[in-house]
This record gives C-alpha cells, structure tokens and sequence, in this order.
C-alpha cells in the first residue's frame, strides 16, 4: 500500500489540518515510512483472536442518569478565543 | 543538613515531623535553584506564588502534627497535567493563553496531601516525542553530559522536563505521564526512578488526552522509595474516568522490606535485540546478577509478539490521538488562526489546526485519521487491536507460570544528543520505546530504575514489569535492585 500525493491531501482534508500544496510529497513519503513499518503486523497470525476493548477486564461503571453539574457559563466561555453574549462565536457556518 | 533542594521526599519528610526544616525553607530552595536553572529550560511556567502559600499551610498542618507524607513537600507538575488557574498546555501552541476552570484529580490528590507546585514542566507536544524536541518552549535539556564534552543532550521524552528537574535537584520530585515510555525512558536518561502503575492506578480526569486506553500518569523521583510515598498520593478511584479502578490503594511504602528471597524474576528472550549496545547487555547481566545474589530465582522466558508491540503502538496510539485531538478546533479554547475575508468555519478548523499543532503531532493526527478512515479500519486499526491482546496474553502467560516480575533494559541506549536524530525518520525516533512500550499495551505496572553509567560517564536504567495491581510487590523488587546496584551518581553542575 503505498501512499500518493493525492491520498496525502485526503488524509489532511479528512483531518481539518492544512497542509500546502510543495508539503504533500514529503508528508506522502513519512506516510509511507510509518505504514511500511506498520506492515509488519501482516506477520501475526490473528485468526480467533478478538480485538482487545479494554485492557482490564472491568465493566465499565453506571451511574444514575441525574445532572451532576452544571451553570457554569462563565467558566465555560472563560476560555474561548471569541464568546458574545453567553455563546462562544464561530464564523458563519450555514450559506 | 544538605542542600535542602537535594532532599529525598523521604528525608524531606522525617525533617519537617522533627521541626529541623520547613516546608517554606525547602520551597524557597527549590526556587532559587530554579531561578539560575534556566539553561535546562524545564520549568516552562514559575508558580512562585502559588508555592509559598501553599508552603505556609503545608507547614500549619505539619504543626498540628497529623500531616501525611507528602505534606510539605515541592514538586515539579508536568504541563500536561491540568491546574486551575495556571497556565496548563501540553507544550502545544494550540493551548496557548488556556487556564483551566478545574484541577486534575492526580494534582488535586496531591495537595489536598499538602504538596507544594513549584511550576509546570516542559515536555514534548500532547507528550508526542521521544526527546522533548516537540515542545512550542523549546527542548528541555539533560543536566547529565559525556564526561567534558559541551553538548547538550536529551532529558528524554515526553516527561523530559519532569526528567531534567528532578536529575538537577530543582524539584524534589515531579509528575509524569506515560503512553508508551514517556516516565521510564527519560527517567532512564537522567538517573533517576519513573514508575508508570497499572492502567486504572491514576485516574486520567483532567489530564491532557493522548490516546486514552494507555495514558497513565506517575511519580518521578530520587529513589524507589519516593515513587512508593508518591505513587501512594497520587492513586485514587475517580467516577470522574470511567476507567479509574475501584480498589483500594495501598501503603506502597510499607510493601519496601528488600526481601525478594524465591521471588521469580523473568527475563524475556525476545528483548535481546540486533545491534544492542554491548554496555546496555552488560548491565542487563548485571542487573540480572544482582536479584539472583539478593535470593531471586531467574528465570528465561519468552514474550513471542514482542516485535509487534511497537508497530501495534503506532497504529492504536495515532488512532486515538486522531479522536482525542479533535477538540483542537478554535472555538472553545486556545489558540485560533486569523482569517480572511470570506473563510467559512471548515477554514478556520483547518488553519487554526495547521497553526497550533508542531509538525510530530500532525503527522501523528493525520496516520491516526487514515488508518481509522473507511476501507482500512479492519486491515490497520481492528489488526492492531488483536495484535495487542497477544501481546498481553504473552505476559498473562508468563505470570500464570509464576513469574514475579519481568527484568529489562529501559532503553536501547543511554541519552543522545539534541538534533542528533533530526534527519532520521520517525520510525528511527520511535524505536526508542522498544522495551517500554509493551507494558503500556499490557496495561502493566513498570518502573525504570538507574542502574549504572556508561563509559560516557551517562546513566543508564533497568526497567522492571509487574503484575497488575501488585506495584507494592514490583516496587519492593526495585527496591532490592536500587540497594544492590548503589547508584549515587550525580550530574556535575554546568548551568
């Protein structure tokens, strides 16, 4: 399997992360790297062997289905790069 | 008395129950070291303030004389750990400005105990690296050096900063995290313990994600015996992380008596690997040697899926990472890219993250997004899975067998140089976690040990593997092995 330029933006696109147009074949050619060394798990015979969920055989706990916490607006938006009248602010999302 | 900042939590203890020292003395020691430590860039934000106040009620309690061991006592607190009202960023740009609401229950465990924060510690970016060459502050540097050659060299990542203060006596002991190696191998680096407990010891809530199912936090410190008292103080059940066990934490201290007389020590074939360092085999004997002298039975056994641990690692960690980074969107905190005139929100996710992530974690995001994406979700990431409940199985069987604990070297090679590996690919940075990492996909106890120094004059670490649950059991077995092995060495001050 080996990754072209194409795949590369794919990846990126898929990813939210930008990447310039000269910066695709170097990231392509790391790609490549990585998943040549990855391969070697084609090795490992894995036939009857499930894929591990947790690696303590524990239950996940319940709780009961009651609010915890909450009004906290202030603290929440506390950190936001761009919050107006109790909302955090994004540019506009829908044509 | 010695240097006060060169205190063992231990010593630091048995002085502030006898009133011979305060825990305000040992802080204000620790900061001065601090302030003229600036060329091993560990401290990335000072809390001064924070540590003297903390300090005087440290020393009220100790007064009213029931104060429990950790009172009193400065530490040094990875930035990937969340501290309220401090600045808290995993070294990446993407977190830049970002002051936490809340405290991690690691954090919170330890002050509510009466430890004192001195600052947050550089580390590698969302503790990606290997060498802490992926931090927005900068690399943090090792205090160790070959004999009296200048170079600067790697504390080891990710918990590098962690490593580095710790080594130099800033601190008198810190927290670190590991997913794949990130205690062990920079405790290895710098002479120091790192013990990363059982997955489920420490609870995760409110330290920064990497990938889920490995991340464990632990102590960093002078001596097996610290990591006993601090891992103590750090253990907690949280409902906070679901995955947070339920069990009792026990007294890791108390477990320390130095006796593993007929205990089983494991030494795991498949870990002598091609192009070993002839001295990292030397001291892997040596070490064997001495459980055996001090009553163990050694034992040879074989791990077969050894070789895939880190292959595995590198699918399941970036997957996760892939997820847990998705938070990382400019809009609820941190940093956001400025935009132009018409950019839509698709634009502001993609430049705001090509801005604030360092190129490893991209990299990292991007493996992890393709090997989870449709069409190679069963061939990379459900494969990986499967790989790993072999590796886990190849440990299970060994401790049904009767094996204790399991002898390894921590690193295939002592510290090396920064920028050394700058031209190397990935996968040559990556092999650094070769022995450690499997203990992270076991979801097992493992603990680095300084074992010995090269010819180089640097420090070199023995990592042993425990049962789950059983750290007192692994901690003792360290603590016979720290005892006969004598290491004292320290690094010779340059800065």
């Amino acid at each position: 399997m080996s990754i072209d330029r194409e795949t590369a933006a794919k990846v990126a696109k898929l990813a939210r992360i930008r990447v310039t147009e000269d910066a695709l074949p170097a990231l392509a050619e790391e790609f490549n790297t990585i998943l040549g060394f990855i391969e070697q798990l084609n090795e490992v015979d894995v036939e009857g062997i499930e894929p591990m969920t947790s690696v303590t055989p524990m239950r996940l706990k319940r709780r009961e289905d009651v609010v915890t916490d909450g009004n906290q607006q202030a603290k929440i938006l506390s950190n936001a790069p761009d919050a107006r009248e109790g909302f955090f602010a994004v540019p506009k999302v829908v044509e | 008395m010695a240097d006060l900042n060169t205190l063992t939590i231990a010593e630091a203890r048995d002085a502030l129950r006898k009133g011979d020292v305060t825990a305000l003395e040992l802080t204000e020691a620790c900061l001065s070291q601090i302030e003229g430590a600036g060329a091993l860039n560990a401290f990335v934000h000072h809390t001064p303030d924070i540590a003297r106040e903390q300090a005087r009620a440290a020393d009220t309690r100790i007064k009213a004389g029931d104060a429990p061991a950790m009172c009193g006592i400065p530490l040094g607190i990875k930035d990937l750990f969340c501290t309220k009202g401090v600045p808290s960023q995993a070294a990446s740009r993407i977190l830049e400005g970002f002051k936490p609401e809340y405290e991690s229950t690691v954090t919170q465990n330890l002050f509510d105990a009466g430890a004192i924060m001195l600052g947050k510690l550089n580390m590698d970016e969302f503790a990606m690296g290997s060498s802490n060459e992926t931090s927005v502050y900068g690399n943090a540097v090792n205090p160790w050096r070959r004999g009296n050659d200048d170079a600067a060299l790697t504390p080891g990542g990710s918990s590098g900063g962690s490593a580095s203060a710790v080594a130099a006596d800033l601190c008198l002991a810190a927290t670190g995290t590991d997913t794949g190696g990130s205690i062990r191998q920079p405790a290895a680096f710098t002479g120091i313990t790192g013990i990363k407990p059982t997955y489920g010891r420490c609870s995760r809530w409110g330290v920064v994600a990497f990938a889920s199912s490995l991340d464990q936090a632990g102590p960093m410190t002078k001596s097996v015996r610290d990591a006993a008292i601090m891992l103590s103080a750090m253990c907690s059940h949280d409902p906070k992380d679901s995955t947070s066990a339920d069990f009792p934490v026990p007294d890791f201290e108390a477990a320390l008596t130095g006796d593993i007389k007929g205990k089983v020590i494991g030494i795991p074939k498949e870990y002598r690997m091609e192009g070993m360092p002839a001295e990292i085999e030397q001291l892997w004997a040596d070490g064997t040697a001495m459980l055996k002298a001090a009553g163990a039975e050694i034992r040879d056994i074989s791990l077969p899926h050894t070789k895939y641990a880190l292959p595995a690692y590198y699918v399941i960690a970036p997957a996760e990472a892939s997820s847990n980074l998705a938070r990382y969107d400019g809009v609820r905190y941190g940093h956001r890219a400025k935009l132009a005139q018409g950019d839509g929100i698709t634009e502001m996710y993609e430049k705001t993250r090509a801005e604030g992530f360092g190129h490893e974690v991209q990299r990292r995001v991007m493996v992890g997004t393709y090997v989870l994406s449709a069409g190679f979700y069963d061939a990379y990431y459900n494969r990986a899975r499967r790989v790993r409940a072999l590796i886990k199985r190849d440990f299970d069987q060994a401790f049904d067998a009767g094996v204790d604990a399991i002898l390894t070297p921590a690193t295939p090679s002592a510290a090396f140089g920064l920028g050394e590996m700058k031209d190397a690919d990935p996968v040559q940075m990556y092999l650094n976690d070769v022995f450690t990492v499997t203990v992270n996909l076991a979801g097992l106890p493992g603990i680095s040990v300084p074992a010995g120094i090269d010819t180089q004059g640097l420090p070199l670490g023995l990592q042993l593997i425990g049962r789950p649950w059983e750290e007192g059991d692994l901690l003792n077995t360290a603590y016979a092995l720290e005892t006969a092995a004598g290491f004292v060495a320290k690094p010779g001050k340059w800065w």
